[in-house]
């Protein structure tokens, strides 16, 4: 049952062939066995049965969507009414919001049941789920190694069968590098096409949330239900949602890819840069032709990513004070004393950092230098990408500069973390779609390659992971199950 | 460019942040490796290039000005760590 694609779980329940409150309890058993894999913060089963209920019941009268009865999961960092809300955070460790996010209301209302909330690094800050104050989501295919970040849970839940689906938010990479080394598709969208409306802010010019799923099939599934207009969220764009299914069968014959010369430099891992030529060859076997491009401003996509992220998120997280809700220190001595020891004693090292630097590029005499400066380098990076993509249909090449790291290899140096993020931060910055595909292996660990698309081309970038995934079966590998013992 | 723990205390001090003593070198480091990263974009001319603040250089969105939220203080209170007769309490500000 849990091998199903969106579809095949929707024909099973319109069908009767197992009831949701079946599906869910079958979920709910495999989330129990694999605790090890820590890709859960917050289990909800007993909503989660109630929910499946009244989808039988809506089934029953022959009502419901493409997601009624389907069990999926949140990341953390999805404001769930009456639900524990971490972010990943010892911060919000005893919040419990106050309201839904959009997505979340907007899944609830589609009649999807909600297993539960999945781990991440703290307030999405991370590349591989370590700084999580629940500890690191183990990565399925070897459980010694990072499942990626932030979305780490989101991609352990996919991977490992423990949910049918998840959302995941991405603000320089985080839906599409754990995608990829968890062997899943994860789609991070065009800015403003989902609402980040109860979606904790981290940095909101490049916050964006999306669907993980298996295949591409099944993130058009979700999308259509996440993506849309939105008025609670200011940086919404009112434009219509197409049929995301309607398009996947398109012939893919004539479609222009373009390889940007800067994704295959000396910095990727030449095993990785195989699995990515190969899927290229794939692409060209369905008519696809490919053509050299080049950005040239991309080299400076992580020091601008690293000065907008870290000033959007000094200001973003200033909100938490030990004042009106979440973490707050025993005995303060006086106001400054509860705000400083609040956020001391509850903010780990890299949300620190992040505060410190962004504090800093914010300081008077400083904001030219680093935000000003940053934002210009962002312009640039963006007409690079807007060029680009006059000349060909989409962009190609490598989600990751490796594959999983062993958990512990990379915590010492948060720069070497940060280039992880290499071939992610750009698309953010711009703002445009990229899709992440399974496309292969390299001693057993899972390849991702990225598909960059124009704005709102969400359509046609699912269309073509859809035509790749007919054509091979990457995206139907599964991990051999760790059992409880194994970890 | 390389910052002291001086700094890194006074931009603490700023963000309203509890460093430990014992981690402000670490932090000097870490904050000094970030900006000599970021030092790599003084090498590009930018002059005259307009600042991108939304990728689709869209515009806040206005609307009527009229009441949309309702009154919840109860709903918000009920998840803050000290309240009183409907007010949020801090240690006392004024002696």
């Amino acid at each position: 049952m849990h091998d199903k694609t969106l579809a095949e779980l929707a024909t099973g329940l319109k069908t009767r062939e197992f009831s949701s409150v079946e599906l869910t309890h079958a979920y709910l058993n495999r989330i129990q066995r694999h605790q090890a894999l820590n890709a859960y913060i917050t289990v909800t089963e007993e909503r989660a049965l109630a929910q499946a209920q009244a989808a039988d019941d809506r089934l029953a009268k022959g009502e419901g969507t493409a997601l009624t009865g389907i069990p999926l999961a949140h990341k953390d960092i999805f404001c769930t009414l009456g639900i524990k809300t971490s972010c990943g955070s010892k911060m919000l460790d005893t919040f419990t919001a106050p309201y839904d996010a959009t997505v979340v209301e907007r899944l609830d209302q589609a009649g999807a049941v909600m297993l539960g909330k999945l781990n991440m690094d703290e307030f999405a800050m991370g590349s591989s789920n370590e700084t999580s104050f629940y500890g690191p989501a183990h990565n399925p295919w070897n459980s010694e190694c990072v499942p990626g970040g932030s979305s780490g849970g989101s991609a352990v839940a996919v991977a490992a069968r423990l949910a049918a689906a998840a959302t995941g938010t991405d603000t320089g990479g985080s839906i599409r590098q754990p995608a990829a080394f968890c062997g899943i598709t994860g789609l991070k969208p065009t800015y403003g096409r989902v609402s980040r409306y109860g979606m904790i802010a981290y940095a909101s010019s490049l916050d964006q949330g999306g669907p993980m799923t298996r295949s591409a099939e099944d993130a058009a599934v979700l999308m259509q239900v996440m993506a849309g207009f939105d008025p609670k969220d200011s940086t919404s764009v009112a434009l219509p949602v197409p049929d995301y299914r309607a398009s996947l069968d398109d012939s893919l014959a004539g479609l222009k890819i373009g390889l940007p010369k800067q994704f295959f430099s000396d910095q990727l891992d030449s095993r990785i840069a195989k699995v990515i030529q190969d899927a290229i060859a794939d692409y060209q076997k369905l008519g696809a032709t490919i053509h050299d491009v080049s950005l040239p401003s991309l080299n400076l996509a992580i020091p601008a990513y690293y000065v907008i992220a870290s000033a959007e998120c000094s200001s973003n997280l200033s909100r938490y004070d030990g004042v009106r809700f979440g973490y707050r220190c025993q005995n303060p001595a006086d106001l400054t004393d509860l705000y400083t020891r609040s956020r001391g004693e509850a903010f780990g090292a890299e949300v620190k950092r992040r505060i410190l630097m962004g504090t800093y590029a914010l300081s008077a005499g400083y904001y030219d230098a680093y935000y000003l400066k940053a934002q210009q380098v962002r312009r640039l990076i963006r007409d690079d990408f807007k060029r680009a993509l006059t000349e060909v249909d989409v962009l190609m090449g490598p989600v990751t500069p490796g594959t999983a790291f062993k958990i512990g290899a990379k915590t010492a140096d948060p720069l070497q973390m940060y280039l992880e993020d290499i071939y992610t931060i750009a698309i953010n910055l711009a703002g445009l779609p990229a899709l992440s595909l399974p496309a292969g292996f390299v001693e057993g660990l899972p390849v991702g390659l990225q598909v960059i698309g124009d704005y709102f081309a969400e359509a046609r970038l699912l269309n073509i992971g859809h035509g790749y995934q007919q054509l091979t079966d990457w995206h139907l590998q599964a991990p051999v199950q760790p059992t409880q013992e194994d970890l | 460019m390389s910052l002291t723990t001086d700094d890194v205390k006074k931009i603490a001090h700023l963000a309203r942040l509890g460093i430990v003593d014992q981690q402000m070198n670490d932090y000097a480091r870490d904050l000094s490796a970030m900006l000599d990263l970021m030092a790599q974009m003084d090498n590009l001319d930018t002059t005259g290039i307009l600042p991108m603040a939304h990728p689709m250089d869209q515009t806040q969105r206005l609307r009527p000005d009229s009441v949309t939220e309702t009154n919840q203080r109860e709903a918000f209170q009920a998840i803050a760590p000290q309240t009183e007769a409907g007010l949020y309490l801090v240690p006392k500000v004024i002696e």
